[in-house]
């Protein structure tokens, strides 16, 4: 595996290579290039605004709150659905050149992090101007959680990645997956009322520890308490603090790396076939 | 070429499995049960070596596993059985155009291309040039590669795989496409690679040229190992076998009046052993057995280079030599003077036919060989005696 590692790092090159191809196949031939992927944001931003305005959210400063998950699970999302047809997208090249496969999926985390990046920037960017701005006691959360979503991200993508080579419906299946994994993350409605609510049912606790199995919802906590910080945070957001959410998600990291040592392996077990199964 | 193997190819099988439907999909295959699938042996079994510094031509029929052990031998795909080592960075030219997206310009695939070469971005800055240079493709850089013909997909692909240094090239048949001009400096880049000792692995239907560039040959057939060693050799299995496929009786023919039930080639009177010198004369004996007594029979033979060339012939009508009635036993023997060839094997073909053609008795295609040397440190192409004289006027 370190051979490999090592092997993936003097191809690292391809990688950024490949990134650079997606992102200008994907942005020269439209008129509006890079502006689609900030505009992605803005418009689902905008209608969750009308949304929370019109039918009336009880979560203040909204968009922030939103946003500051949103970002993190697009970045899974489209990693995901994209990676998982990284392999056959790029049929001719596993025909014809030798490379380490795993380049391709990591090309496609690339490309959405780069999305990523670009969002963020234009999201900090409105925080700074509408004058809502950063808190320091606890914005440190947000490389912690954002290196969780990575891990996290990458171990899923490898493997989807790779069986989707081989049963093609897993494309299909994945998008419904995210459908009820968006849902089950808590996005767009706060955890906080959440865990309120739950607790007034029978098994209410034990429902709260099967919701907390969830990755991605850690990973969604860690942004949303490093970034949203309007009044009424400790009553809408996770009953954790800052602390214990980093420990959290050092657990989520430490999980996903040996989930990604697994998904790495059997990616690399089933690449030796795909120039045949293309 | 100092012997270490740079490619090694131990007990390589590979086997394609056959669908005859193949499960797509989770659903089919829960659907599916037991999937039906047809085993098709690509390889099987193949050993060879190829060490540092030389070239190798894999040629053989369509369908005979070359470009699969190439694709195996380049790690596309991983054998069933067997195991391939090499030494060194590998460059493969496999496929036109392989390696290049076509929504990217000339100039964004030539990084794209060399980084899965191996080749990092600045490396490809210094050698940018040179590829552009030699695939004369300067004013096309800046134009997306889907509008490229395939002629400049394979001058571009060639130029990038031989600019990025690598200590083995594996090439198929890509060279086919260039114009004359360009395969010769293609050919030229080759034998560059070939002096600096690196190591090369061809797979081509253009067998002259298997033989001009390449220290060795293999030839494959349904995925096995037909015959291997010199080019000339190989090659020569190779047309052997083509002629086979076309004429299945070429081999040996007639209607046997008159057959030959034995030939030896001689020096003097002695059967050759080992090869000869340029110069030195050969005597071909042939033994005519008739079964029934003919009238006249004519003996001729024909001797064909390694790359099965008709080079010389000649029968015994044409020197003026009747054989009257045959019946019972003959031995005609053929004188042959200085030979004039140098460097080669070459084979003999017999036949005994009637004086008119329209009978033919009996032939033997190609049965014996002898082997001419190269006389130590000449280029000559054919040999003749040289007289001096030298004398003060």
């Amino acid at each position: 595996m370190i051979r490999r590692a090592r092997e993936l790092y003097a191809y690292r090159e391809i990688i950024l290579n490949l990134v650079r191809k997606e992102l200008k196949v994907k942005y020269t031939a439209s008129v509006l290039g890079a502006i689609w992927s900030v505009l992605n944001p803005i418009v689902f931003l905008a209608v969750f605004w009308f949304v929370s305005k019109v039918l009336g959210s009880s979560v203040k400063d909204y968009p922030v709150f939103l946003l500051a998950g949103l970002l993190a699970w697009n970045l899974f999302s489209v990693s995901l659905s994209a990676g998982a047809q990284s392999v056959i997208a790029n049929a001719n090249l596993v025909k014809k050149v030798y490379f380490p496969r795993e380049i391709l999926p990591l090309a496609t985390v690339g490309v959405s992090l780069f999305d990523f990046v670009l969002q963020s920037a234009v999201f900090f960017a409105a925080m700074i101007i509408f004058r809502y701005g950063f808190q320091l006691d606890v914005v440190w959360l947000y490389p912690i959680a954002f290196i969780a979503l990575l891990t996290v991200t990458v171990a899923v993508t490898f493997w989807v990645s790779a069986l989707n080579v081989r049963y093609r419906d897993v494309q299909h299946l994945i998008g419904l997956a995210l459908l009820v994994w968006f849902w089950v993350t808590p996005i767009v409605y706060a955890a906080g009322v959440v865990y309120t609510n739950v607790l007034t049912i029978p098994h209410g606790s034990l429902a709260w520890r099967v919701y907390l199995l969830n990755p991605l919802t850690w990973i969604v906590f860690g942004f949303q308490r490093a970034l949203y910080h309007s009044s009424d945070a400790t009553q809408k957001l996770a009953p954790y603090s800052a602390g214990q959410l980093a420990i959290g998600l050092g657990v989520v990291t430490l999980v996903g790396l040996g989930v990604l040592y697994l998904t790495w392996r059997v990616f690399f077990s089933m690449s030796g076939d795909f120039a045949e199964e293309l | 070429m100092n012997g270490i193997p740079a490619i090694e190819v131990l007990g390589v099988s590979k086997r394609f499995r056959m669908y005859k439907e193949k499960p797509s999909s989770i659903k089919q295959r829960l659907l599916a049960g037991r999937v039906r699938a047809d085993d098709f042996w690509a390889l099987r079994d193949v050993s060879l070596t190829v060490p540092e510094g030389q070239s190798l031509a894999l040629i053989g029929h369509n369908g005979s596993g070359k470009s699969t052990l190439l694709k195996v031998v380049a790690g596309i795909l991983r054998p069933s059985a067997g195991v391939v080592r090499e030494r060194g960075r590998i460059a493969g030219l496999l496929e036109l155009g392989a390696g290049f997206h076509p929504e990217l310009t000339g100039n964004e695939n030539v990084y794209l291309n060399a980084s899965f070469l191996g080749l990092s971005r600045k490396a490809t800055d210094r050698v940018y040039d040179d590829i552009v240079g030699f695939a004369e493709m300067e004013e096309f850089m800046q134009t997306q590669v889907k509008f490229y013909s395939s002629g400049m997909l394979m001058r571009l692909g060639f130029a990038c795989a031989v600019h990025v240094d690598p200590e083995i090239i594996l090439i198929d048949e890509v060279l086919a496409v260039g114009d004359e001009a360009f395969q010769a400096r293609c050919l030229d880049r080759i034998r560059t690679f070939q002096a600096d000792g690196r190591t090369i692995v061809l797979v081509t239907h253009a067998l002259d040229l298997a033989r001009q560039l390449c220290d060795a040959a293999v030839m494959l057939d349904h995925g096995v190992v037909y015959a291997a060693g010199s080019p000339d050799d190989v090659v020569r299995e190779m047309r052997l076998t083509i002629l086979h496929h076309d004429l299945e009786f070429a081999r040996e023919e007639g209607t046997k009046e008159v057959e030959i039930f034995g030939a030896a080639l001689l020096r003097g009177l002695d059967p050759i052993d080992g090869p000869l010198d340029p110069g030195q004369t050969l005597t071909i004996q042939v033994d005519l057995k008739a079964n029934e007594p003919v009238t006249d029979p004519v003996v001729s033979f024909a001797l064909h280079d390694g790359a099965n060339n008709f080079v010389f012939g000649g029968d015994t009508a044409r020197q003026g030599v009747d054989l009257g009635r045959v019946d019972g036993k003959r031995r005609v023997r053929f004188r042959l003077g200085p030979l004039p060839f140098t460097g080669g094997k070459y084979w003999v073909t017999l036949g005994v036919h009637s004086r008119d053609n329209a009978r033919v008795y009996h032939v033997q295609d190609q049965r014996y060989s002898f082997e001419v040397r190269q006389l130590e440190g000449r280029r000559d192409q054919t040999f003749m005696p040289i007289g001096i004289e030298v004398e003060d006027p």
